[in-house]
Parts: C-alpha cells; sequence; structure tokens
C-alpha cells in the first residue's frame, strides 16, 4: 500500500464499508471508520450495538464477511480489552505477563508501568490485583507495544467514578506522550464529553459522528441514548463551556 | 541397564511423567480435563482398529486419539455446551471402543493391559518410541511455549500480537495425541488423563509462574512413577493405579501445606 504517514491528518487506520457477520446474524454493517494520528475517537453505542464486535475487527479478532480494515504501513495497535478472565490455576507475575508473548528489557517493562500509572507491580502476582490496577496492567501492556494506535474496549468496566476519571486522565497523558491516536469503547457519556476530539455513534452501522456537541444534539442520538442523556449531555456541554470561559 | 524391567518401566514411567507435565498444565489453565478424558478414552477404540487392521497399536492410537482431540477442539469453538457433550464423547469412546474389542474373538487381547497400562512389560521398542514421543511433545511444547500462553490468557491479546489461538490449539491437540500414545502403555487409557491433571495440580500452589509450575508438575510425576513402581512392587498392587495413587496423595498433601500456609498468614 502507497500510502506512508506523514503528515497529522493522515487517517492511520481506516474502515471501509465493514460487514460482520456473526452466527447467522448481521452485527455490523457499512462501518466507514476513520482515525486520524493522535486522534482520540471515542465509540457509544447501547448495548448490543456491536461495539465490541467492532473493535474485535480492528485487531484482527474477527473477520469481516466482506469491507476492509487498512492500517496505515508500520502502525502498531495496542490493545486494552475490556476484560480479562486469568484462571487462578495459572499462576503469573505483573512481569512475566508483560513479558508475553516477547520479553522487553526491565526497564521498559518499569517505563511502560510507570506510563501506566500502575507504579511498582511487576513482582505482584496478577490474581492479587484490584480491579483498577488489572486495567493499569493492560494498559501497560498495550503501551510495551509502542503503539501508533491505542484501542480500549470499555476499559474503565469494574472501575468506580471517580477510578474511571482517573483512567481517563491518564489515558489523555498517555496518548500525548506516545503520540498515538486512540480509539476508545466507552458508556460513560461524562467521559466522553471531556475528552474526546470526535465521537461516533454506533447502532449496527454508524448512525452519527462528529464533535460531542454535535453528536449530543442530533435527532439520532436522542432516538438512541433518550432525551434524558442528551440534556445531560447538553448540560455537561453548559458546564464545560463555562469553565473554559473562565479559564 | 535396559535389560532390566524394572529400569525400562521406570525410565518409561519419567518419560511420560516429563512429557505430561507441561501438557497437563495447559489442560488445567484452559480447563480442558474432559478433553483429555474423552481423547485418552478414544485410544481403546483405536487399539480395536489397529487389532482388526493389523497394524501398528501405536498408530492406531494415535490416529484415533488425534481424530477425537481435533473433533472436540473443532466443537468448541461452536459454542456447544461443552460440559455435556465432552461428557458423551469420552464415555461413548470407550464404551464403544470395548465393544470393538469384544468383537476381536480371534485375537487374545489383553483388555487390562491397555485399560491400566501395563508398564512392567515395556520392551526396548516401545521404549524408544515413548522416548521419541516424548521428545516430540517437549520440543513442541517448548517451540510454541509464549504463544500457547499468550492464546491461553486471553484469545483477543493473542489476534493482537499476531498469534492465532485456533493454530496454538491445534499444536495442544496434537501434543494431547502424542502423550496418549506414549502413555497408554504406561498407565492406560482410564489413567491417563490422571497423569495430566494430578501433576499440576499439585503444582499450582507451590508455583510462582507458568514455567514453575510445569518444572514442578514434572518433578511431582516423577516421584509418583518412582514411588508408584515401588510400592506396586512391595504391596504387590497394580501399578499404573499405584503410581496414580501416589500422585493423589502428593495432590492431598500439597494441598494441606498450602492452606496451612495461608492459615498461619492469616
Amino acid at each position: 500500500m502507497p500510502d506512508p504517514i506523514s503528515s497529522a491528518s493522515t487517517p492511520v487506520l481506516r474502515t471501509r464499508q465493514l460487514h460482520v457477520v456473526l452466527g447467522g446474524r448481521q452485527i455490523l454493517h457499512d462501518i466507514n471508520l476513520t482515525l486520524h494520528r493522535q486522534e482520540i475517537v471515542t465509540l457509544i453505542g447501547p448495548n448490543g450495538s456491536g461495539k465490541s464486535t467492532l473493535v474485535k475487527a480492528l485487531i484482527g479478532a474477527i473477520r469481516p464477511l466482506s469491507g476492509r480494515v487498512d492500517i496505515a504501513t508500520g502502525a502498531r495497535i495496542g490493545y486494552v480489552p475490556q476484560r480479562l478472565h486469568l484462571d487462578p490455576t495459572l499462576p503469573v507475575s505483573v512481569a512475566r505477563f508483560l513479558d508475553l508473548p516477547r520479553r522487553h528489557s526491565r526497564q521498559r517493562v518499569s517505563e511502560a508501568l510507570h506510563d501506566a500509572g500502575a507504579g511498582d507491580l511487576r513482582r505482584m502476582a496478577m490474581h492479587h490485583l484490584s480491579g483498577g490496577q488489572f486495567q493499569r496492567v493492560l494498559l501497560a501492556r498495550a503501551l510495551l507495544m509502542q503503539p501508533d494506535i491505542l484501542i480500549l474496549d470499555e476499559a474503565s468496566q469494574g472501575l468506580d467514578h471517580k477510578g474511571t476519571a482517573a483512567f481517563y486522565k491518564h489515558i489523555e497523558a498517555v496518548r500525548q506522550r506516545y503520540r498515538c491516536a486512540v480509539l476508545m469503547v466507552s458508556h460513560d457519556l461524562h467521559v466522553v464529553m471531556r475528552s474526546a476530539n470526535h465521537v461516533v455513534c454506533l447502532n449496527g452501522h454508524i448512525c452519527c459522528e462528529g464533535k460531542p456537541e454535535r453528536v449530543a444534539l442530533s435527532s439520532d442520538y436522542r432516538a438512541l441514548f433518550g432525551d434524558h442523556a442528551a440534556d445531560s449531555l447538553a448540560f455537561y456541554r453548559h458546564d464545560h463551556e463555562e469553565t473554559a470561559d473562565v479559564g | 541397564m535396559l535389560d532390566d524391567f524394572i529400569w525400562r518401566a521406570t525410565l518409561a514411567g519419567i518419560l511420560v511423567a516429563m512429557a505430561a507435565a507441561p501438557l497437563g498444565c495447559f489442560v488445567v489453565w484452559r480447563r480442558m480435563a474432559y478433553f483429555g478424558d474423552a481423547t485418552a478414552h478414544a485410544a481403546i477404540l483405536g487399539v480395536a482398529l489397529a487389532l482388526m487392521m493389523n497394524i501398528s497399536i501405536l498408530a492406531g492410537v494415535l490416529a484415533v486419539a488425534l481424530l477425537m482431540a481435533s473433533c472436540v477442539s473443532l466443537l468448541s469453538g461452536r459454542g456447544v455446551a461443552m460440559d455435556t457433550l465432552l461428557g458423551v464423547m469420552a464415555h461413548s469412546a470407550l464404551a464403544i471402543g470395548l465393544v470393538a474389542v469384544s468383537f476381536l474373538s480371534g485375537i487374545r487381547v489383553d483388555l487390562n493391559a491397555y485399560l491400566f497400562g501395563d508398564i512392567l512389560a515395556v520392551g526396548k521398542q516401545d521404549l524408544g518410541l515413548i522416548a521419541g514421543g516424548t521428545i516430540l511433545v517437549l520440543s513442541l511444547m517448548a517451540w510454541r511455549w509464549s504463544a500457547l500462553l499468550t492464546a491461553t490468557m486471553s484469545e483477543e491479546l493473542a489476534h493482537a500480537s499476531g498469534i492465532q489461538p485456533r493454530r496454538e490449539q491445534l499444536v495442544l491437540t496434537v501434543a494431547l495425541a502424542i502423550v496418549v500414545a506414549v502413555a497408554l502403555k504406561v498407565v492406560g487409557a482410564l489413567l491417563i488423563a490422571a497423569m495430566l491433571i494430578i501433576p499440576a495440580a499439585t503444582a499450582r500452589p507451590l508455583s510462582r509462574s507458568p514455567e514453575g509450575m510445569a518444572l514442578i508438575a514434572g518433578g511431582v510425576a516423577t516421584v509418583a512413577v518412582a514411588a508408584g513402581l515401588k510400592s506396586a512392587y512391595v504391596f504387590d498392587t497394580p501399578t499404573g493405579p499405584t503410581i496414580v495413587s501416589v500422585a493423589a496423595l502428593m495432590f492431598v498433601l500439597s494441598s494441606l501445606l498450602s492452606w496451612s500456609y495461608q492459615w498461619v498468614r492469616q
């Protein structure tokens, strides 16, 4: 593909007419998604709208029926799964977990853990970690790949409100440090408003997308999430703008 | 030394123990206990077919075990109720195998040897085959170790790292079929799954890394083979079941040890 990435506006990931069928059921159709360098795109949508399926198609875990996923040449994907069930019979320390499938230098592992906000958990056993620590180790694992694209699938699941906010604040810092694009799936609309450049609203297909404020006002969005959610977003936006004025 | 049947038996047992230990860890981690059972039980069917077609027992067992393991592994991706299905397959394979053997009226078949093993009858040629199988399985496991571990922890993380979980599953399937084929003579079809699971389960509370667990499981299995052979000789008990009993005893000890350790720490 003669498409070397140079400027910030070239896409680092793009899907064309992606069509996914699982077990005879159409989950996704006509997905045209573009992710630019260093951009944060948030994927929202109700349960069963195909958010996780789309993410799995992007990382190559699901083969689409038709359409394609193009990734800029040489771009690496760091993936943070929704959750990971480690069987309790499998003893593994954080350090060993981060060394799979490829070994990394001790210094890089420590760096990645630090960047993920996981501090010094190297010697801990994975199944002794709290939910928040576990999530940060998964993030560190993605960062070890020096990703150009960081994909997070509802990574805040299992965290409380405060924990979620802290986690997403961290993602923003990580994006700046690693200069990577971020695609995250979220159901927390407040977080979406705060941190996304671009919101994609999914319901089997992309029903609306754009700047968070514009998506919140669209009728498709209201139809999906109800007026209440839309109002709370509008309220948040208002709040946010006021703060911005003061600052 | 190899002219002495006790030495051949000990060596055969230790070789099987070493092949079964790392594979057994994956069987435990991936919750494939029934998978091991189904494949091992299918071995009896393999024996029957080999005798009917007058081919080597090892080839027959290997073929049928491979077929069974592939069937189970193929079905496991389809979201069928695995627990029930594996139960059905494990026991039908055994039953159909026994029925098939009974048709072989013309040939004298020592069924007990295949069900419970006949380690004391391991010949030099058997020993060679067992050694070959063990080396094959250990090389396969060493070669794919990191990929296997990653795929075991999470299929999606494996995909994201460029590993195909289906291919790794196939590696385990092949390794399992080989272990079943070489372990048949040593512990018999009914107890192969025990040699996979018990040493790994015994090693779990004593280990802090996947590699450590595989090594300790190998040690546990080796001790069980050596002590089992000795006890079988002293008490004049059947060898295969005695080896498994010793392994079971070690499992109980290791569990008690870990419980008391946790109790003291609290």
